[in-house]
């Protein structure tokens, strides 16, 4: 299968690969597995105090879409709100990196992530309201 | 009505099934549908052996698995364990994973064939323990969620022994 120029050019230049601490309670992590090809997705992304995307981590074991994906969508969390972050849908990133068919679960599983690391934050944000 | 695998084979449709038979029964059909025994049938014959013979390879490579046997069974009771839109699993297990490729990662760039046969042997454990839960959950205690997970999380480890294996051939070389 003849993957395309932009999933090529993220698979062998791939963006914003690492961790950040995950015990900073402005991190948020995201860890989700497709089951259908065994691949295993981390994205951590890193929130200032008026709720925009400083800085965006992944690590993703996988496929060259599903590289590809989690490299373009730390590209894309940087500057935005967590809010418009949840808002990624999969077809987006499908499309940019003209995914074909049976690729499309890779960008599900970038979208999940996504939702995934927002969900976290929100949790570690509304522990440290009630603390 | 076309068989199930297991029919196909003459297996009661458990997850604990005699790997012995299963093979047995697979060579059976095998040399049946033979293309060298249909030499001079017709067309249709020809045809129907050849199906015979793909249907088999594909019931064999299937149930030889337990992971996909484990996933047949539940298709069977029409429970669907691997949907692509599905990628939540336990956080623990995932961590878990990511320790393991990582682990992979680093006795690669070191070429420590050692260590990664004994991250193989760990992976093993966790399979094999997987598997006999699988029988308890699937035969005994008919409970589908619960080997739903379990099946799921056998297909993951299923993928990192394959590409650790591959690792070692590639340094073997």
């Amino acid at each position: 299968m003849a993957y395309s120029d932009k999933v090529l050019d993220h698979y062998e230049n791939p963006r914003n690969v690492g961790t950040l601490d995950k015990n900073d309670p402005n991190v948020g992590t995201g860890m989700v597995g497709a089951p259908a090809c065994g691949d295993v997705m981390k994205l951590m992304i890193k929130v200032n105090d008026s709720g925009i995307i400083e800085d965006a981590k992944f690590k993703t074991y996988g496929c060259g879409s599903a590289i590809a994906s989690s490299s373009l969508v730390t590209e894309w969390l940087k500057g935005r709100t967590i809010d418009e972050a949840y808002a990624i849908k999969n077809s987006e990133i499908a499309e940019e990196l003209a995914l074909p068919p049976v690729k499309i679960h890779c960008s599900v599983l970038a979208e999940d992530a996504i939702k995934a690391a927002v969900a976290d934050i929100k949790a570690k944000q509304a522990a440290k309201e009630t603390a | 009505m076309s068989l199930n695998y297991f029919e196909l084979f003459g297996l009661e449709p458990i997850f604990n099934i005699e790997l012995a038979t299963l093979e047995s029964n697979f060579r059976k059909i095998q040399s049946e549908s033979h293309p060298d025994r249909f030499v001079t049938a017709s067309a249709t014959e020809k045809l129907t052996a050849m199906q015979q013979a793909t249907l088999a390879n594909e019931a064999y490579l299937c149930l030889k698995s337990p992971a996909n046997r484990a996933k047949y069974l539940l298709e069977l009771q029409g429970i669907t364990a691997i949907s692509e839109t599905n990628t939540a699993m336990p956080m623990d297990f995932l961590m878990q994973q990511m320790e393991w490729r990582e682990a992979t990662e680093d006795a690669v760039s070191a070429k420590d064939i050692g260590a990664l046969d004994n991250l193989l042997a760990e992976i093993r454990l966790e399979a094999k323990s997987l598997q006999e839960s699988l029988v308890s959950l699937l035969d005994a205690q008919k409970d589908y969620i619960t080997a739903t997970d379990a099946t799921r999380k056998l297909i993951f480890i299923d993928k990192v022994s394959e590409d650790i294996n591959r690792a070692i051939e590639q340094i073997d070389i």
